[in-house]
């Protein structure tokens, strides 16, 4: 089944808001970085050869057995700690119950009424405001395993012959947070949604519990929306999206399934309450599962386990480990490196809060890191329709590239060749340079032999520098760039003209 | 191996060099192929393997290094138990010819304590049952009377023991199915303090009630086996870590008979109408031994029983629907593929349909409603409260006695196919021995004599405080004893099902 | 009286994903009354001041160091697959989305 944009009616996003208020609801997937799985002593890695990182555990053997991973209970702590969470003095997992090929017990063995984290919240920035987002939970579960579908034209699941399952990611610990439905967030949902996700994901990498790459899989975010009718305070029926695999994508995600429920609602309709499927390259949602009460999960007390009752003490050693409050960051780090409010705020707006500070580590100066990121880089990535995070440029190359135009071995201009060289995965910075022959042409020599023939070339002008009107060098330094093909240093060639003229 | 032959006694003619332990094995193969067809106490017989490990066992003891009393002494192992390398079926169609890439860590210490596994024995499917009658494969019988039941679900151990065809016998117990089956076959069989032997590797039923156990001929020989599989595994969360005191030593300090000290309590609530005559005869008379032998013996009520049953049968329903979402056809066992072009989903529910036995149906269909949104908290929620009632009745009397005591089992082995037809007829044989799975309290069933009506086997159920397992084998082993004064010999000996067999 | 209709029997068959026949269903209903009858008697048996019991000795926090242990080689896993395509499980299609 293709997904036909043309059936689909959005109402123009003004209008939107005209009519209606939002209310999202996030719920985000981490994928903890343990060395071992959630339940049983596999590798907490996917990938590798299929089938080769079980055990009759995490396989779902009859017989088998659970044990929980210390560590995993630890994260999920200080995941709660860090998003000023309750931890509960005393939970249970539970076991939710539905079959699926990919799920070795048809269970998932998870946490229902009782979360080891819960009540707790995240201030999130979005352009100079500050949104509290509020977490109702944040729990432990276990990851299912990864089907291919063989057959279908798109390799999706509808239109496939059969599928074939590898079960080595089955097991693997996940965090769940949950939010609360967020209000007031009017026209910035979109935007508030994106923020949300990109700043949890700081905290995440922060606290050094898991990569949390969306491209990746180790976070993943499903988005909630729905729409009551401006000030009425009745919360309508929402919708759940899934398969939104960038920060973009969620941002993309609110706006669409804002737009199409207003133009039901309008219409005199009324929403289905149901999953559906982002596609990011088409840019809408189509319908998924009905997500009716049809699936009941039987939750009951996981009789496997036993109680996990993580002492204050032990809870109050963990908070002692926690990274610095996303807000004193942002604080310190602008005042270290100088930002203004502006230039601050879109810094974080634009994801790269944590790309700039490992440029900056890496040996470029505060400035260039922002220009680069939130320049060059910011107009790469829309062009490409990723996340910044998700280039394949490393902080590293980037500061690479402002220390050869600190060293005058390339220019600004030509710095901007080495970039597209290095996205294109050409090489290192210094490998493009050599392949491309960018090198900025430092002798004297071949240069003075290009301001004689500009100089030549341009009489009128160069008598106005000779009587002392030096503005005028601009047109002569134009010459002299086009004839050394950009490979020079401006600032030099100007001085060499200046010296001839005088 | 003539009449009264224990697997303490193979012990010592082993250490003694008297007889080596694959002559021993060889000896419970033949007796196998010989009686095995009437009885149909095994699924899987392992003739090799058990030779090859019997003679591994002789090679240690060449050179000095037997791993322990029970080394060389062959065993049989309930099929709900997973043995790498063997067949496990649970007494399903759907697991036909899995075989386990793993070791239960019972079975793992079988093995290292150097026991040949003679092969795997019957049972009701997924340990659903009182008379292994719904074994997908047949039947067990009883080696009493080939027409009864050897009781369920693990009948096979029990009449495989009974009928010397091993001379231990793994089982495991949820609601009796050790116990019962020990009753009804004159045989012995100890239900542990739940958390006190590993769960890795059983097949759960009702993960909150299940242990495996020992089943034997006599006390002495349970309590050897049960220091071998029990202690805390890592494996198993719910395992408990204590230091359990040897429970041989327990068995043989109680064999004296002496009960002077001991207080009984005489459960009230399982004794009177519903129970067989002479089910009752003999237990009156025990409890009479019991009293010329020292012991006090007081009534006790445990009002609370009589909700055992409908706890018991929402409990596990529940767990075991959940548990058993695993056979799916996806990656192990059988998979029936319907006509057409079936989705993964028509393959389950054919699967399921087809793999899974009446009993099973019934109990996950059941199982399914009790957790289901709106009637968990009337069903199950309930149910684990009632739970804690009974374990509140179990102290109250644990505080005025040492010992509990009951018939192990409303009747003696009743008809094949007798209760088939009424589900709630069968889950009455269950009364007296649920209420110790509810709690978690170590239980044990020791021959107690034979009914008048019918001349069969009936069971005495001693129960004890949680972690006094060995006040279990204490007090067992006194009451075997002082039965078999009365008697001159064992009661098996008045077995007469298998007439004709040579032992 | 809580009695199991034909139609809820056949919606938790279905919950269950076993595909009962009319027969079975027949069959089945009228003796899964029984026994529900039989188990509703625990109504109201425990007031709201008695706590659920799920281990006889009350554990808690048992936990497992995080490390890697070996576990099945991809050859044990798969031995007892009904159908096995590139080392992975070959299961029927799938209806209904991915995770």
């Amino acid at each position: 089944m293709t997904s036909s944009a043309s059936a689909t009616e959005l109402m123009p996003y003004d209008d939107v808001l005209a009519a209606y208020d939002p209310a999202l609801g996030l719920e985000v997937h981490v994928e903890l970085n343990t060395a071992s799985k959630m339940f049983c002593g596999c590798p907490a890695v996917f990938g590798g050869e299929p089938n080769a990182g079980v055990c009759p555990t995490c396989l779902g053997l009859p017989g088998a057995m659970p044990v929980v991973n210390g560590k995993a209970v630890e994260s999920a702590i200080r995941i709660g700690l860090a998003l000023n969470c309750d931890i509960a003095e005393w939970c249970r997992f539970a076991r939710k119950n539905y079959f699926y090929p990919d799920m070795p017990k048809n269970f998932q063995t998870s946490q229902y009424d009782e979360p080891i984290c819960f009540d707790g919240y995240m201030d999130v920035d979005v352009d100079g405001e500050t949104y509290r987002v509020e977490i109702e939970r944040a729990h432990m579960e276990e990851d299912t395993g990864k089907s291919l579908h063989v057959g279908g034209s798109t390799g999706r699941i509808h239109g496939a012959d059969y599928s074939l399952v590898d079960y080595n990611r089955a097991g693997i610990p996940l965090i769940e947070i949950v939010t609360r439905p967020i209000l007031g967030a009017g026209e910035k949902a979109p935007e508030v949604a994106r923020a949300y996700v990109a700043q949890l994901r700081e905290l995440i990498v922060a606290l050094g519990v898991s990569e949390a790459r969306m491209d990746q899989g180790n976070l993943r975010a499903d988005v909630n929306l729905s729409l009551s009718p401006k000030g009425s305070g009745v919360l309508g029926t929402r919708t759940e999206t899934k398969n939104v695999n960038s920060f973009r994508s969620v941002e993309r995600a609110v706006r669409f399934e804002m737009q199409r429920h207003a133009a039901i609602l309008s219409g005199g309709g009324s929403i289905l309450q149901e999953t559906r499927h982002w596609h990011e390259d088409t840019g809408i949602t189509t319908s998924g599962r009905e997500k009716s009460d049809a699936e009941d999960y039987r939750y009951f007390p996981e009789p496997d386990l036993v109680p996990v009752a993580p002492s204050r003490e032990w809870v109050e050693e963990l908070r002692g480990t926690l990274p610095e409050n996303p807000t004193t960051r942002r604080a310190r780090l602008q005042a270290e490196w100088g930002f203004s409010d502006l230039e601050m705020r879109d810094t974080v707006g634009a994801g790269a809060l944590g790309l700039v500070e490992e440029t900056i580590a890496e040996g470029a100066a505060p400035q260039a890191a922002r220009k680069w990121w939130l320049g060059e880089l910011a107009r790469r990535s829309n062009e490409d329709g990723v996340d910044l995070v998700d280039l394949p440029i490393t902080p590293a190359d980037v500061a690479r590239i402002q220390a050869l135009v600190d060293e005058k071995v390339v220019n600004d201009k030509l710095a901007r060749q080495v970039f597209e060289g290095v996205l294109a995965g050409e090489g290192t910075p210094d490998e493009v340079v050599e392949k491309r022959g960018l090198a900025v042409v430092s002798d004297d020599g071949a240069l003075g032999v290009a301001v004689d023939n500009a100089i030549a070339a341009n009489p009128d002008v160069a008598d106005k520098i000779r009587d002392g009107k030096v503005a005028a060098a601009g047109a002569l330094i134009g010459a002299v760039m086009k004839e050394m093909r950009g490979q020079a240093d401006a600032g030099r060639v100007r001085e060499l003209i200046l010296e001839k003229l005088s | 191996m003539g009449h009264g032959t224990t697997a303490a006694l193979l012990a010592d003619r082993l250490a003694a060099g008297e007889v080596t332990s694959v002559e021993v094995t060889q000896l419970h193969l033949d007796r196998i192929a010989e009686v095995d067809e009437r009885v149909h106490a095994f699924l899987h017989v392992d003739a090799e393997g058990a030779l090859g490990q019997a003679a591994e066992s002789d090679a240690r003891r060449a050179r000095g290094e037997a791993r322990g009393p029970l080394d060389g002494v062959p065993i049989a192992v309930k099929d709900v138990l997973a043995t790498r390398g063997l067949p496990t079926t649970c007494g399903s169609k759907i697991l036909e010819g899995w075989v386990p890439p793993y070791d239960a860590t019972v079975v793992t210490r079988l093995r290292a304590a150097g026991l040949p596994i003679l092969g795997k024995t019957n049972m009701d499917e997924f340990a659903m049952g009182s008379s292994t009658e719904h074994s997908a494969y047949g039947p067990t019988r009883n080696p009493w009377d080939l027409d009864r039941i050897p009781g369920g679900s693990g009948g096979g151990s029990a009449a495989a023991v009974a009928a010397y065809e091993a001379p231990l016998a793994i089982g495991t117990d949820t609601g009796g199915s050790i116990r019962q089956p020990g009753a009804v076959t004159g045989t012995v069989g100890v239900k542990p303090t739940y958390g006190g032997v590993s769960r890795y590797g059983l097949v759960a039923l009702a993960n909150s009630l299940d242990q495996a156990g020992p089943v034997t001929r006599t006390v002495l020989d349970a309590a050897m086996l049960h220091d071998v599989i029990g202690g805390h595994d890592p494996r198993d969360s719910t395992s408990i870590q204590h230091e359990w005191p040897s429970f041989t030593e327990a068995a043989r300090s109680g064999s004296t008979g002496d009960l002077s000290g001991v207080k009984v309590g005489v459960i009230t609530e399982m004794q009177g109408d519903g129970w067989q005559p002479g089910v009752m005869a003999r237990f009156n008379e025990s409890v009479e031994l019991m009293v010329q032998a020292g012991a006090e013996v007081v009534e006790v009520s445990c009002p609370s029983f009589v909700h055992a049953l409908a706890t018991y049968y929402l409990i596990l329903p529940a767990e075991a629907s959940s548990n058993l979402a695993k056979f799916d056809a996806m990656r192990y066992g059988l998979r029936v593929t319907p006509d057409g072009d079936p989705s993964a989903e028509e393959v389950m529910r054919a699967t399921r349909d087809a793999g899974f036995g009446d009993e099973v149906k019934r109990r996950i269909i059941l199982g399914t409603y009790a957790l289901s949104s709106g009637y968990y908290d009337a069903y199950y929620g309930q149910a684990q409260k009632v739970r804690t009632l009974i374990s509140r009745d179990f102290d109250a009397a644990f505080a005025q006695v040492d010992v509990l005591a009951s018939p192990t089992a409303p009747t003696t082995a009743f008809r094949l196919g007798e209760k088939l037809d009424d589900p709630m007829a069968m889950y009455l044989n269950d009364l007296a021995t649920i209420p110790a799975n509810l709690a978690g309290v170590p239980g044990i069933s020791v021959p107690n004599g034979l009914a008048e009506e019918d001349g069969l086997p009936s069971g005495l159920q001693l129960l004890a405080p949680a972690l006094a397992d060995d006040r279990v084998y204490r007090v067992g082993a006194a009451v075997e004893a002082l039965h078999e004064r009365q008697w001159g010999a064992p009661l098996l000996d008045k077995a007469t099902g298998l007439e004709g067999a040579t032992r | 009286m809580p009695e199991i209709s034909r139609d809820e029997v056949a919606h938790l068959a279905m919950l269950a994903r076993i595909d009962l026949s009319d027969a079975e269903l027949d069959h089945l209903a009228p003796q899964l009354s029984v026994i529900l009858e039989s188990v509703a008697s625990i109504n109201g048996v425990a007031g709201d001041d008695v706590p659920p019991t799920s281990h006889a000795l009350p554990l808690t926090n048992v936990f497992r160091e995080d490390v890697v242990v070996p576990g099945l080689t991809a050859e044990e896993a798969l031995a007892g697959a009904p159908a096995v395509e590139d080392q992975r499980f070959s299961v029927p299609r799938i209806l209904g989305e991915e995770a």
